[in-house]
């Protein structure tokens, strides 16, 4: 595996405003990052100078070994990005537009055609070649700019939020377009729709407030995700002794209604106890719930946990 | 190589509008009106000029009151050609298609500026159509009309430059426009003020140096005057392209 993207203590301020402080990661070829936040977090700043857009007022980003301030020709040509605002010449047609990107990313001639071709028919904008990019719906343009960021097959794609405004169906095909990029190339995708996250990447960072919170394996935040409570509601009163005194189960808290939450140790099963329990003491066992965390869950936490304000 | 690419978009870009032709049909349509009566007029006072030894040519009479015209026109028209280069990328976030493509700030710059350039080369040509007419019933000083298009040349690249760095200040092309043009007339007349021969305003107006190149001396003086007010803007156009990924 080889790195293509370095971030090392990358700081940005605007004034007083401290946007981006001291983020660091770094990505491997074939990965599908994820890059996570509130509104005003950072995230968009942080592309920008990933992108060279920016310049950070402290820190390095290296992109597959060229310095972006010391190399920025041979860094930028390794980059492909699709900024917030889809960066698009609305009196060119799609054809004439993309061309220019090519032409502008130093293609051959010869490669331009090719590319513009492929380009187009990865994300499915071979039908309105032809056409004004002004006339063309927003999803449409949405996929022009995608289409402007991997015409040059760079190593590194960055999209900043690239499935707003589009609907459902759209959204889906973006995925899937991803999810297909992430094969080839190194992605980061910002966005503040979580199951976009669990869909397409591979990991996950969340930035707030200017700093990382987390970073973590998709594989890893599922593992976070899996459920370490249940919830059960029982007929008649338990006598909440004999739960406790089950195996793993580390604290119960009364609900209203006869509910009850039980939790567990992580990687524990301990519904099969509490059935069995529940049978035997004719409690009424009425319902039994493996509570799952969801991305909103963890997210919330993270960003609204107390000590991660200032 | 680069800013060529960007030089092609852009000026097919400006034939995209129906600016480019307005403003290459209204400066014909003035000019050949002004040229037709500063000919009426040499025609009237022709037969006193035979009498007098050393008189003032068709080149002095016709052509370089042509191009003397032209400019006053250029003056007008250059701040609504380079209003947008700059500003209306920047509003339109088109600006980072070019800033993260592999492509210097430099090159961006110098990319618009051939674009607006060659467009102007494009109406010099069709002025220069009209002297160029009068070969077939008499002669030009080819010297003269050489050194009027130099002269031409270097004020439409001047003014160019000028609208370049206005628009890469301003927010809004409309702003840019109304700024280069101030700044272009201010520079054309600052010499008013030095009735009594100040030497610092005398040099910094650009009227001056024209009308110099425009009589037919060419000296170094006034074209390095040129070359450094071009370098200079451009230069500052590129500085405040690379305040934007620094600012604060």
């Amino acid at each position: 595996m080889n790195t293509l993207i370095e971030v090392n203590n990358l700081t940005r301020q605007f004034g007083d405003h401290c946007a981006v402080d001291d983020v660091s990661f770094s990505l491997n070829k074939g990965e599908v990052l994820g890059f996570l936040g509130p509104n005003g977090a950072g995230k968009s700043t942080t592309m920008k100078m990933i992108c060279g857009n920016l310049s950070p007022t402290a820190g390095e980003i290296k992109i597959n070994g060229y310095d972006i301030l010391d190399q920025p020709k041979l860094a930028k040509a390794e980059l492909g990005f699709l900024p917030e605002i889809p960066p698009l010449y609305s009196d060119l047609t799609v054809d004439e537009f993309l061309s220019y990107c090519a032409k502008l990313h130093g293609l051959r001639k010869k490669a331009i055609k090719q590319s513009v071709i492929r380009g187009k028919l990865k994300c499915g904008l071979s039908d309105v070649g032809n056409r004004l990019i002004a006339n063309l719906s927003k999803g449409y343009q949405q996929r022009v700019g995608i289409a402007q960021a991997i015409l040059h097959n760079p190593s590194v794609i960055i999209l900043d939020e690239p499935t707003v405004g589009l609907d459902p169906i759209q959204i889906l095909e973006i995925r899937e377009l991803i999810r297909e990029l992430g094969k080839e190339h190194s992605v980061i995708l910002s966005t503040h729709i979580l199951p976009e996250v669990q869909h397409s990447c591979s990991r996950v960072q969340i930035i707030h407030r200017g700093k990382l919170v987390l970073n973590e394996s998709i594989d890893g935040l599922s593992q976070r995700m899996t459920s370490s409570s249940l919830l059960v509601r029982f007929g008649e009163p338990p006598e909440l002794d004999l739960i406790q005194a089950i195996e793993h189960v580390t604290g119960i808290e009364a609900l209203e209604q006869q509910q009850y939450r039980i939790s567990h140790h992580q990687g524990s099963n301990i519904s099969e106890h509490i059935a069995i329990l529940a049978v035997n003491q004719q409690w009424g066992l009425l319902e039994l719930i493996p509570e799952k965390h969801d991305m909103e869950h963890i997210f919330l936490s993270i960003t609204q946990d107390p000590s991660n304000h200032e | 190589m680069n800013s060529l690419t960007i030089a092609g978009r852009e000026l097919r870009n400006l034939f995209l509008s129906p600016l480019a032709w307005t403003i290459l049909g209204v400066t014909q349509l003035i000019l050949a009106y002004m040229f037709l009566s500063q000919v009426d007029y040499y025609l009237s006072i022709q037969p006193k000029l035979v009498g007098i030894p050393g008189a003032p040519g068709v080149t002095d009479l016709v052509v370089a009151p042509l191009f003397g015209n032209a400019a006053v026109i250029l003056l007008l028209i250059i701040p609504l050609l380079t209003m947008r280069t700059i500003s209306d990328e920047r509003r339109n976030k088109t600006i980072s298609l070019l800033l993260s493509a592999p492509i210097s700030l430099s090159e961006i710059v110098i990319g618009k500026f051939l674009a607006i350039f060659v467009f102007l080369l494009i109406i010099l040509l069709s002025i220069s159509l009209m002297p160029l007419s009068l070969l077939t019933v008499g002669n030009l000083d080819h010297g003269k009309f050489l050194a009027c298009l130099l002269a031409m040349a270097l004020l439409m690249a001047s003014f160019n430059a000028l609208g370049i760095y206005m628009s890469a200040i301003a927010s809004q092309p409309t702003v840019a426009a109304v700024a280069s043009f101030g700044a272009l007339l201010l520079l054309w007349i600052i010499d008013w003020a030095g009735s009594n021969g100040s030497a610092l305003l005398e040099y910094i107006s650009i009227m001056r140096h024209f009308e110099n190149l425009l009589r037919g001396l060419v000296s170094t003086v006034d074209v390095f005057y040129f070359i450094l007010f071009i370098v200079g803007f451009l230069s500052l156009s590129i500085r405040r392209l690379d305040n934007d990924r620094l600012q604060k």
